[in-house]
């Protein structure tokens, strides 16, 4: 990889629901162990930008490039399901609502994918398995079924399902908004642990003091454009946009008056 | 209430009532393998195939079981299809419950959380791989006490072969009350072999679904 080839490059995304135009030529480049927080807005696209990457919700026009290689190519059906299904195991992607596969336990929650993709043996989908749990810190429940977890617990396990894979690259798409409060530690201290790995990670998120600490760069969305884009220290201390203004002022005062 | 009576012709109730058996066993295998192939061309992504999972469905669900078992044996004949009254009944009722069953086994496919499809697809698993491991597995626990109701109703539907001769259990009865003159009871024996057999399967599909609950 040269230096000019972008680790994540988004080319122009463009996305409609109908008349609803919810991505707005979007431009976006990730380099290669930067940590990424997009804020915004309900509404703003957030998710849809994020879900766009992995070709989750496909844009309407706009290129997604993982390395160099094009994410959301057209091609006919038989032949783009083999090459997204191909590109997938390099993107992790961790939900809200953890979508933890109810019928397995943890440790199947873990090797479901690699054994079926790699052909992992059963031995080595266990070490697999445990090694990524102890990651996470979830050993001790490892036999347990994703109902027998708390929210906290599932969304650990969710990303050791998701490292799982060894991706290049994780999506989190609100990863600690359905989680009670004391629950959202737990799941910080994970992801700035990836952050100290050097994990190439997209974060969407509410939480501004996260955003903060962990990420490289903070990209200010909203009405599907990025409005404002730069370190935490300048978007979050001295942001120029009118938008990114009142955006913060709401929600650092929420913050300051839910930490009280 | 002529209690002799009864013991007297219950054993032929009782083979009758094996017949019954035999027809709800044959129908609802018929009927679960017909819901399969319609529910899955009901959910493929080929329109044609969507068309002739909902066209055999609402054809099925449109007109009385009567109807369609006598269009097959006695219509049968004239178009070249000749079978026995046992084997008009088994395929008549199979492919009507099963019209049942499609929409049942849909119904549960699509109550599956769409975030599991998406959690199976991010991973990199194919479209087949992710319904095989991830949707199904789920599916088929929602969808075991539901299709006990579509088999409830197809043991009572297999009385309808009666009309076409079938010796089962309301044949039986209705042959007994012409030479005993005793509705009451025939219809009576009847009815309580009906309730076993259906006692019996309800609690078999309670079992299984306990079975495979997920803690
Ligand atoms: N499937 C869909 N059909 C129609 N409109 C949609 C669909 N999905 C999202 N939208 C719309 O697209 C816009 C952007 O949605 P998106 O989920 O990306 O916002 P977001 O920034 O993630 O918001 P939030 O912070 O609430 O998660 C919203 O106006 C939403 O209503
Ligand atoms: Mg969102």
């Amino acid at each position: 990889m040269t230096e000019k080839t972008p680790f994540v490059d988004i080319r122009h995304a463009q996305k409609a629901y109908g008349d609803l135009e919810v991505l707005k030529d979007i431009n976006l480049t990730v380099s290669k162990g930067e940590i990424v927080a997009i804020i915004g807005p309900s509404g703003s696209g957030k998710s849809t930008l994020l879900r766009a990457i992995n070709d989750l919700d496909p844009l309407s026009s706009g290129e997604v490039l993982l390395e160099g290689v094009q994410v959301n190519k057209t091609l006919p059906h038989r032949q783009y399901e083999k090459h997204i299904n191909e590109m997938r195991q390099h993107i992790g992607m961790v939900f809200q609502h953890f979508n933890l596969f109810p019928h397995l336990t943890v440790r199947e929650n873990v090797t479901m994918a690699p054994k079926l993709l790699k052909g992992l043996s059963n031995a080595e989908a266990d070490q697999l398995a445990e090694e990524q749990l102890a990651h996470v810190g979830m050993s001790e429940r490892i036999d347990y079924y994703p109902s027998q977890l708390s929210g906290g617990q599932k969304q650990r396990v969710a990303i050791a399902r998701a490292l799982a894979m060894k991706p290049k690259l994780m999506l989190f798409d609100e990863a600690t908004s359905a989680l009670d409060p004391e629950l959202v530690e737990e799941v910080n201290l994970v992801m700035k642990k990836l952050a100290e790995e050097h994990m190439t990670m997209i974060i969407v998120t509410h939480e501004m003091d996260f955003a903060a600490s962990v990420c490289d760069r903070v990209i200010f969305m909203d009405g599907g454009v990025v409005v404002e884009e730069g370190p935490p220290s300048v978007v979050f201390q001295n942001p120029t946009q009118e938008r990114t203004k009142n955006f913060l002022r709401k929600h650092l005062a929420q913050y300051a008056e839910s930490s009280k | 209430m002529d209690i002799d009576l009864i013991l007297r012709v219950y054993p032929h109730f009782l083979k009758a009532a094996l017949v019954t058996v035999e027809l709800s066993v044959l129908t609802v295998l018929l009927g679960l393998v017909c819901g399969a192939a319609a529910a899955a061309a009901r959910l493929s992504r080929f329109a044609i195939l969507r068309f002739i999972g909902a066209a055999y469905v609402s054809l099925m669900r449109g007109i009385p079981a009567l109807i369609f078992l006598f269009l097959l044996y006695f219509g049968g004949p004239q178009i070249g299809i000749q079978l026995t009254a046992f084997q008009a009944g088994v395929i008549g009722l199979g492919i009507n419950i099963g019209a049942y069953m499609t929409e049942t086994m849909r119904g549960a496919i699509i109550s599956v959380d769409h975030g599991q499809a998406e959690a199976a697809r991010t991973l990199g698993l194919s479209q087949f791989q992710s319904f095989r491991k991830v949707i199904l597995p789920q599916a088929m626990r929602l969808m075991i006490r539901p299709l006990g109701v579509n088999i409830n109703a197809q043991i009572k539907g297999t009385a309808l072969v009666a009309a076409i001769s079938v010796v089962e259990l309301t044949y039986t009865a209705q042959r007994y009350i012409g030479s005993t003159y005793k509705p009451f009871e025939m219809f009576f024996l009847a009815g309580i072999l009906y309730l076993i057999i259906i006692t019996v399967t309800g609690k078999m599909i309670s079992f299984l679904d306990r079975r495979v609950r997920l803690p």
